[in-house]
Parts: C-alpha cells; structure tokens; sequence
C-alpha cells in the first residue's frame, strides 16, 4: 500500500472515530440531565411515601359516649366522639394549660376524631376500654418528624412552637411516633390537608382518560390511515386532507379543549370535568399522531408482500387486512403510545373542561368528576406547604412510573408482533 | 395447438416511456412458453400483463387487446380476482409472507374456498411442496416462518404457493436465477410436469433452459418482439440475425 492511501484510510477511520465521539458525548449528556432530573424528584418526593403516627390512648368511655351496652352499628355511627378524641389528645401533657390544649390538637390530623370513630366501629367489644391507637399526625408534624422542617430557627418563623416541640420529643423518646409507608397517598382523594391528600382521584381519573381516549382513538384512525394510504384515490382533495391532519398533529393542545368544552359540554352536555370528556378531548390530539404512524407503517410494507398476495388472487382489502396491517402493527402501536404519552402529560386542555375542580371523591367510572395526574401535579404545585411539595415531586414519579408501565406494555405487545411476522 | 392467450397489438408505456411496442403473441395452451432477452428489454413487463399485475405500478399504461381464453383481460370490467386465481406468477425475486411455511402455501387455497378440512389443506401443502421440490427440506418445520429460508428456498416456496391454487396458467419470471443446479434440474423437471395441465409461460436468461424446456421461444429486445417460433426453430435456425446472435451470446 502506497503512503497516499494509508494516509486516507488513516483520515477515514478518524473521521469514524470522530463521529461516534461526538455521538457518546450527546447521549452522555442526555443521561446526565436525566440523572439530575430523577434525582431531584426523587429527594424531593420519596418522603411522601412514608407517613409520621402518633400514637394515643384512646378511652372509649361508654358515658362520655352516651352508649348503651352492645350498641347497634347505628348507634356507634351517630355517636359523638368529640369529647373522648379531645380528652385522649390532652391527655398526653398532664400538665397542660388550657391555652395550649388547641396547640396539642393541632399536632394531628383534623380527622382524628374521624379514626377513633372508625376505629371503634370496626371494633365494636373494645367499647369501655382503654386503647392505644396511632392516629394520623399534622402535616407540620410529619415534616418535622421527617427532618424537612428546621429546629433551629426562631420560633416565631416556624410553624411548630416550641411547646409543640418538647410533646414531639417527648412521645418520640417514648416510641410513640411511628412512621410506616403512606397508604393513604395511594387510597385517598385529593384534600385541603397535605398529610390526608392523595392520588386515588387523579390516578383513576388519568386512567380513565387515557382509556377513553384510546377506545375512541385508536380504532378510528387506524381506519383513517388505511383508507387514505390504501384505498383514498390519489387525487387533491386526499391531498388537502393529508396537509390538515398534519396540520392537526401541531395544534396547540388548549385549543382542543376549548373545542371539548365548546363542543363536547356546551353542544352535546357531556358532564363537566369527567374523564369522558378529557379522554375524547385528549383523543382529537392523538387522533392525527396514530394516523400518521399507522400511514408510515403501512406505507413501509414491502410492495413486493402486497404484489405476492395480489397475484395469489387476494383482493385489495385482503391484501391489506391479512398482509399489510399487521406487518404494520408495530410501528402503528408505537405511535400510539407516542400519542397516549403525550395525552398522558396534557394539562391544559383537562383544565379548560373542567379537571381541575377540586376533586374529594374517587371515581367509579368515566363518568364521574375526577382530576388527572398532571393537573393534579399543577394544583399542588401552587400550594405553599411543604407537605405538598413532597406531594408533587410523589405524584410526578407516579406519572412517570405510569409511563413507564404503558411504554413495557407497547414493546411487550410489539415483540409479539414482530416475533409472529419477521 | 390450441392458443390459450392471446395479445394483439400491445403497448405498454412507464409515464412518458414506451416499454413494450405493438406486441402480438400466442400462447399456446399446455405447453410451455420461454421468453428470452437482455435485461430491461421488457419481458417482465410483458408477463405483468398476463395477469394485470401492472395495475398496482399508477405510472403504468396497457393498450391492446389480451385474450385469455375468450376474456378480454385488459379490460376495465374484468374481475382480477378471478383472472390472477387462474393465472398464478411466480416473481424474479422471491417474495413469500412473512408467516410460516405452511400459511405461505395455505394462503391461496384459504381465501378462494379451495378447501372443506383441515386435512384436504395439508394435503394441498404437502403436494405443492413435493412439486415445488422443497418438501424434504422442510417438512420438519413446516411451522417455521417462510422468509427464515435460503433464497433457493424462498424461491421454490413462492412456486410451490402459485401451484397450490392449480391456476390455468403459471407465469415465472427467472424462477431459477436464485437456485443450484440441482434445484434449478428439479424445478425444470416440475415444469415439464406441469405442462400437462397447465399453461407455462416462463422468463429466463439461461439458453439452455430455454431450450430444455419450452416449445415455443419469443426473443425480446428493446421492447419489441423480435422473433417468436418454435424452440428448435428459434435455437436451431433463427429467421432474424439479432436472435442469432443473441443466443450464440455475441449481442452487444
Ligand atoms: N415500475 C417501473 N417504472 C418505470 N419504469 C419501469 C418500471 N418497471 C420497468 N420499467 C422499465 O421498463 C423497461 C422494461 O423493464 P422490465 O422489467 O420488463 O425488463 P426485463 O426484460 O424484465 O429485464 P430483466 O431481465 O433485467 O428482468 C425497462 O427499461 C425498465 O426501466
Ligand atoms: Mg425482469
């Protein structure tokens, strides 16, 4: 090999060295932002996964109660249960105050009296006795418990006094401040309250949206793509509609929703802030990206399959059906989940039909009121206490775990594809 | 002989291009017909006609007339359908579903109601496959899919799925150009043996071919049929002077 060639093959294999450099570098940093942003999440949210108890001894005094013996489950519901929360809560400082006896109620939950309630009704022998039962503390003290909250600062700029502080420190000694995994994140509706506020309502509002979506997308405009890439004569006017779905698929996402909510609930009276309405709404916006991927996809079947089959006498829709659409199916599945991610993220539009109303039930089925994931994330955002900024970081992770979760099920369902055809 | 297809006056233009001028031609019924020629000089495109397979090609244009039988093929009303179910093609190259052996060679006897039971269809496959000369190789895994095979394989797969519907006529474009010569003999011998029932018009760039197994020659060139006669007539005694030297391989 003369000099001159060597020298250009030396060139060439720099210039490869080079390029997957740069390509290293950029997938590198891509990592890093990655890495940064789920870190950051995750140190602000993985506290909301744990939850801070107190526990109390409960006297479940048949007189203060005003309950005969062996009450009927009526009774024990239309009990008040006012005096004996109140007595056992003072009762932790024997030597409290009067004027500090609200400080001590307000290191719980304002539901306390609501799970000594509950408590007896599930237990209805321990009426008469003294139980120890741990109740949910106050958002303040959680926070405290789980070191988000400084100590050592003025007591004036914190929001748990310095006698607060000393009860705290005491019951802790006592080992009577447990922290044990957040349930109640999961199973609760949203709420005024930090330490009670869950994602049950947004969850299943998400999830039903994106369900409704689906059903309402997917199937229309895997139809759409094959009409217009199989059979549509190829002519202006399937021209003109080929530009507006492209059209569509870059739209502003608020501007479906005032279309959902013009439409959807003004013309047609859908209910308001249901996932009917949010997922039809979501699925406008999804309906151009999964017509586009199925027309890519069906437009990348080898001609030479659809010839084999046409020249075995298939018909035109046989040919289609049989061969083109499921060797399609991968990439037609693909942009849908594309799609549904996308829908998954949107908060804009669900606000415009209402999702963002503050939402205390969960919901049973589409057509109830509910909140999405997102939306959820904005209306805790806005919130000042730290219980809820542990809440939004908690919530995103849920969101992304969701994402995840639909991402596997796609490429699970892909792998079946493409095992069965290639 | 009998004449099976016929086409008279054919021209076939790409857009703007005229691929094939003023073509007219008798295929005779069972008995194979070879088209020979150098490359691009339209003999696809010719057996694309056959079986309106130029149809899917939107810059493609056929004029004239082709019978099949007394069907005029190159008419508007003709039902496809029907005509490819009669006319099978196996192409240059080989193009089975991705989808196993046997759903390759099922597909046809499936969707044209060829077939009462699960059994009458194994046995469709197991024929087509013995004619196609593959069956040994691959009726341990009949299962496995049809595009997983050697190109060889894959091409006498195609061949043993455009018999399997057992169409009045089998048009093949170079069905051997991917195959040994073992298979490339046996495909001959497949050939000699469906002459019997069917109507055989094959594209070849083999002489020897041409000559072993068909009994009528047409020779393409530049969209014109030069010459088309009898094998021994075309090989032994051409009338025209391209032919001659075409197959004595001093063209060019
Ligand atoms: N789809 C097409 N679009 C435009 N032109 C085409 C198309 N198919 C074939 N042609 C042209 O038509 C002419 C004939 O092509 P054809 O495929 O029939 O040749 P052929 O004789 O089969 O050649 P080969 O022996 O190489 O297969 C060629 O000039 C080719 O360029
Ligand atoms: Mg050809």
């Amino acid at each position: 090999m003369n000099n001159k060639r060597k020298n250009f093959l030396e060139k060439r294999y720099k210039s490869e060295k080079r390029f997957q450099l740069f390509g290293l570098a950029s997938i590198s940093l891509a990592l890093i932002f990655l890495a940064i942003f789920l870190i950051k999440i995750f140190s602000n949210g993985y506290s909301a996964f744990t939850k801070t108890w107190i526990f109390v001894e409960v006297n479940y005094d048949r007189e203060l109660l005003l309950l005969e013996e062996n009450p009927s489950s009526e009774d024990l519901n239309n009990a008040d249960y006012y005096d004996i929360a109140y007595q056992s809560i003072i009762a932790l400082d024997p030597e409290v105050d009067e004027s500090s006896e609200t400080f001590l109620i307000e290191m719980f939950a304002y539901n306390y009296e609501l799970e000594i309630k509950n408590y007896l009704k599930k237990n209805p022998s321990d009426l008469g006795k003294i139980v120890k039962l741990k109740l949910t503390a106050s958002d303040d003290i959680d926070q405290i418990n789980k070191g988000n909250y400084p100590r050592d600062i003025p007591e004036e700029n914190r929001r748990v006094n310095n006698y607060q502080l000393k009860i705290f420190d005491m019951l802790e000694a006592r080992g009577d401040i447990i922290n044990t995994f957040n349930l109640s994140f999961f199973t609760n509706p949203d709420s005024r309250e930090a330490e009670l506020a869950g994602i049950a309502s947004s969850f299943m509002g998400t999830l039903f949206s994106i369900l409704v979506c689906l059903v309402f997308s997917f199937p229309i405009a895997v139809l759409a793509g094959i009409y217009l890439e199989e059979f549509a004569p190829k002519n202006k006017f399937t021209d003109f509609i080929e530009v507006n779905i492209n059209n569509l698929a870059a739209v502003p996402s608020i501007v479906f929703g005032l279309l959902g909510l013009g439409v959807l609930i003004n013309i047609f009276g859908l209910p308001r802030s249901t996932p009917l309405v949010g997922g039809i709404t979501l699925s406008l916006m999804t309906l151009p990206t999964i017509i586009i991927a199925a027309r890519a996809s069906l437009k990348a079947v080898p001609p030479s399959i659809k010839e084999a089959a046409l020249a075995m006498g298939a018909s035109k829709m046989q040919t289609t059906l049989h061969h083109a659409v499921p060797l399609s199916m991968p990439g037609t599945l693909s942009g849908t989940i594309i799609g549904l991610a996308q829908a998954l993220g949107e908060t804009a539009p669900l606000i415009l039909i209402g999702m963002v109303a503050f939402v205390n039930t969960i919901p049973g089925s589409p057509l109830d009121p509910a909140a999405s994931l997102p939306v959820q994330v904005y209306i805790w955002s806005e919130s000042a206490e730290r219980g809820f900024v542990e809440k939004v970081s908690a919530c995103i992770m849920v969101l992304l775990i969701f994402l995840i979760t639909m991402n596997l099920t796609a490429q699970i369902i892909r792998h079946r594809f493409e095992k069965k055809w290639s | 002989m009998k004449s099976k297809i016929s086409a008279k006056g054919v021209n076939v233009y790409y857009g703007e291009k005229q691929a094939l001028k003023n073509i007219s031609i008798e295929i005779g019924e069972k008995e194979v017909t070879a088209l020979i020629g150098p490359s691009g000089c339209g003999k696809s495109t010719f057996l694309r006609c056959l079986n309106r397979m130029n149809d899917v090609i939107d810059i493609c244009r056929v004029e004239g007339s082709i019978k099949f039988d007394n069907l005029e093929i190159n008419s508007k009303e003709l039902d496809v359908v029907r005509l490819r179910e009669n006319v099978g093609m196996v192409f240059q190259k080989p193009n089975p579903f991705p989808k196993t052996i046997y759903e390759n060679i099922a597909y046809g006897p499936t969707i044209h109601g060829l077939v009462q039971s699960k059994q009458e269809l194994d046995e469709i496959v197991e024929t087509s496959l013995k004619k196609a000369a593959l069956w040994n190789e691959v009726k341990d895994r009949l299962h496995e899919i049809g595009t997983g095979l050697s190109g060889g394989q894959q091409q006498r797969l195609c061949i043993a799925r455009a018999i399997s519907i057992k169409p009045e006529v089998i048009l093949m474009d170079e069905p051997c150009s991917a195959l040994d010569p073992i298979a490339t003999a046996q495909i001959e011998e497949l050939i000699d043996e469906l002459k019997n029932e069917h109507t055989i018009v094959i594209v070849t760039h083999s002489m020897s071919q041409a000559a072993r197994v068909s009994q009528k020659t047409g020779f393409f060139h530049l969209g014109n049929l030069i010459e088309f006669d009898s094998t021994e007539k075309i090989f032994k005694n051409p009338g025209n002077q391209q032919t001659q030297d075409y197959i004595t391989g001093r063209f060019g």
